[in-house]
């Protein structure tokens, strides 16, 4: 009876562990002659944003015949930090990391350069270690696009709500520093300035709390689509006429767009980043010196 | 059988009555055929030190579960900890005094759950859900929701160490882990209050009965988990080199997961601290291998949840046939 048991047990596991394992072509990555193997390990990959980025890596990887090993750190910097160990102690030649948070990063960098794995940030960058290249969207440049198209539809005065992300995130600070530079001098006023952590539901529940404070508000700049379209449903229950501009343009938020929900997003073109990623690399794995920080373009989606 | 009956014999016992000890044999002997990197010493190092933070979480985690109580507020009492510690660092202020003070906040906070639990006569479900919550709030108000880098200071490196140093080729947190366990085991297995623990979680109203001060048990119970939270905060911290507001997230539940893998019954009473340690260790080499296997991390949670409802289904079933 007891040895049934085990047996069940075993069989369970193989399953679980091994079927999984095998099931995604899990080869063993020593690296084989030619081949390089890199290592991506996303801050999340509960957001469409960062799937499209490991998407685009995952395409340019394949393109160029390396092996690409993404791990999800699940928003924690220690699950972060596991995962760039887990991938040091397999040998990988380089590690690509978009950090859940620029200082808590520092300390799998230093894994990374101790094991003399050179590493290089996407998206968000690092604030310490040695980073060879950091490859990101221009955030300043993006928040001023989305201030200026703010100000030129309200004809340069109103009430905005500015819906921030993760404090601290470098993308959350420099696209609010990109917005408020473009409306500095305007007419247009921030009524309301609150963090929803890039978050589709925390969106909607912060909007609402405003919604409900302010009795005027002419526009919404959400320093992400998540938040926008979390805002968007609080904005239409409450039956107001408020104009929201999103950033990212995820494919829910292009849809929003089209459909006249949504005035705007800055389109962020996360798939470029994964693949210029992957391609910077190959290059500083054929030894190449590639430029310390690599902006990647981005646009303005209107109707 | 043969000549080795009886030591074969001890052996099946001892593994009939440890049936996670199976579960993290199979585990490894699995991985080791399926990654040649898995059973390297750097892998093996370096799961003992990612798992030592859930291990210290899931010890003070068994006292509670022991007495039939829960603490969900762990994971908020190792954000705000290790957010106060950090900050107390990059000030400057000596080190051992740092890990005294951040100890006894926890100690102060595991009390408030203790006396929430005992005096205020909540379900520890509840009690602990509210602190867990208001710990958060709190830990976002101190930090403003932002990271606190402990460096700065003279001293800011030295801290590091607690998370990042070596001695002797092994890492300070699985030191750190090993004395927990050992202090735990001791006081569960040697000490008068360990066995009122055990007592406490079999039949409250029998010890109540037999003149045991129960109150004082879920004091002390709730104490040692909140300063074992707390001691996570420290590792945590020291490791990242920075606190995040955000930590600790969720590691509830992965603390409830170990010790419900090391056979700890949830209704109290019975449960090892060696139990836990290897659902620990099951836990942490799970989340490892996972990782080498390059199992898409949205299967990960997928076989984590297998093998969860697996162990336990089967400490279930023996437990029913005794």
């Amino acid at each position: 009876m007891n040895k049934k048991r085990y047996f069940a047990l075993a069989l369970a596991l193989v399953l679980a562990v091994g079927l999984a394992g095998c099931g995604t072509g899990g080869t063993d990555n020593g690296g084989g002659e030619g081949e390089y193997t890199i290592g991506l390990v996303v801050s999340t990959l509960n957001n469409p944003f960062f799937v499209d980025l490991r998407d685009g890596a995952q395409a340019k990887a394949d393109e160029l015949g390396a092996s690409l090993i993404v791990l999800d750190s699940q928003d924690d910097a220690a699950t972060e930090l596991s995962n760039v160990e887990d991938l040091v102690n397999q040998g990988v030649d380089l590690i690509m990391i978009n950090p859940t948070d620029s200082d808590a990063v520092g300390s799998a960098v230093a894994a990374a350069n101790g094991a003399g794995i050179p590493v290089i940030t996407l998206d968000r960058s690092a604030n310490s270690g040695d980073v060879v290249a950091h490859i990101a969207s221009d955030n300043v440049a993006g928040g001023e696009m989305a201030g200026e198209f703010i100000v030129e539809q309200l004809g340069g005065a109103g009430k905005v709500v500015e819906l921030e992300g993760i404090p601290g995130a470098s993308a959350a600070r420099e696209r609010g520093e990109g917005f408020n530079a473009a409306i500095e001098g305007t007419d247009l006023e921030v009524v309301a300035r609150q963090t929803a952590n890039f978050d589709r539901a925390e969106g909607l529940s912060v909007m609402e709390n405003i919604l409900q404070a302010q009795p005027e508000i002419d526009a919404i700049f959400a320093h992400n689509d998540e938040m926008a379209l979390g805002a968007l449903e609080a904005v239409k229950a409450s039956g107001r006429d408020i104009m929201i501009v999103g950033f990212d343009a995820t494919d829910d938020a292009v849809a929003a767009v089209e459909a006249g929900d949504l005035a705007a997003t800055v389109q962020q073109l996360p798939k470029d980043i994964g693949s210029i990623g992957v391609d910077t690399a190959m290059k500083v794995l054929g030894g190449e010196t590639v430029d310390e920080y690599i902006p990647v373009a981005l646009e303005l989606v209107t109707q | 059988m043969g000549k080795f009956s009886l030591k074969g014999r001890n052996w099946k016992q001892f593994l009939s009555d440890n049936k996670p000890v199976v579960v993290l044999l199979i585990l490894v002997v699995t991985m080791s055929f399926l990654s040649d990197r898995f059973l390297t010493w750097s892998n093996i190092i370096t799961v003992l030190r990612q798992t030592s933070i859930n291990a210290v979480i899931a010890t003070g985690m068994t006292f509670a579960i022991l007495i039939g109580g829960i603490d969900l507020s762990v994971g908020s009492v190792l954000a705000i900890t290790g957010a106060i510690a950090a900050s107390l660092v990059a000030s400057g202020m000596n080190i051992i005094l740092v890990v005294i003070l951040t100890l006894l906040i926890g100690l102060g906070i595991g009390l408030l759950n203790g006396l929430l639990i005992s005096k205020g006569r909540l379900q520890p479900f509840i009690a602990t859900l509210g602190t867990m919550t208001l710990l958060r709030g709190l830990t976002l108000v101190y930090t403003q929701g932002r990271p606190i880098s402990i460096f700065g200071s003279d001293t800011s490196a030295m801290f590091s160490k607690i998370g990042t140093g070596y001695f002797l080729g092994i890492p300070i947190p699985v030191y750190i882990m090993l004395v927990v366990f050992f202090i735990s085991w001791y006081t569960l297995n040697h000490l008068k209050i360990g066995r009122y623990t055990y007592a406490l979680g079999s039949n409250e109203e029998a010890t109540m009965y037999s003149g045991i001060k129960t109150d004082n048990i879920k004091l002390f119970v709730y104490a040692v988990a909140g300063v074992l939270a707390a001691l996570a905060g420290i590792i945590v911290t020291a490791r990242l080199g920075s606190a995040q507001p955000t930590a600790g997230s969720g590691y509830e539940l992965d603390a409830i997961a170990a010790v419900v893998i090391g056979g700890t019954s949830m209704a109290g009473g019975i449960g090892t601290i060696f139990g836990t340690a290897i659902g620990a260790m099951i836990i942490g080499i799970l989340n490892n291998a996972l990782n080498m296997l390059q199992v898409s991390s949205y299967y990960q949670d997928v076989a984590k949840g297998v093998v969860i409802l697996i162990a336990v289904l089967l400490d279930r079933k023996q437990r029913k046939s005794r």
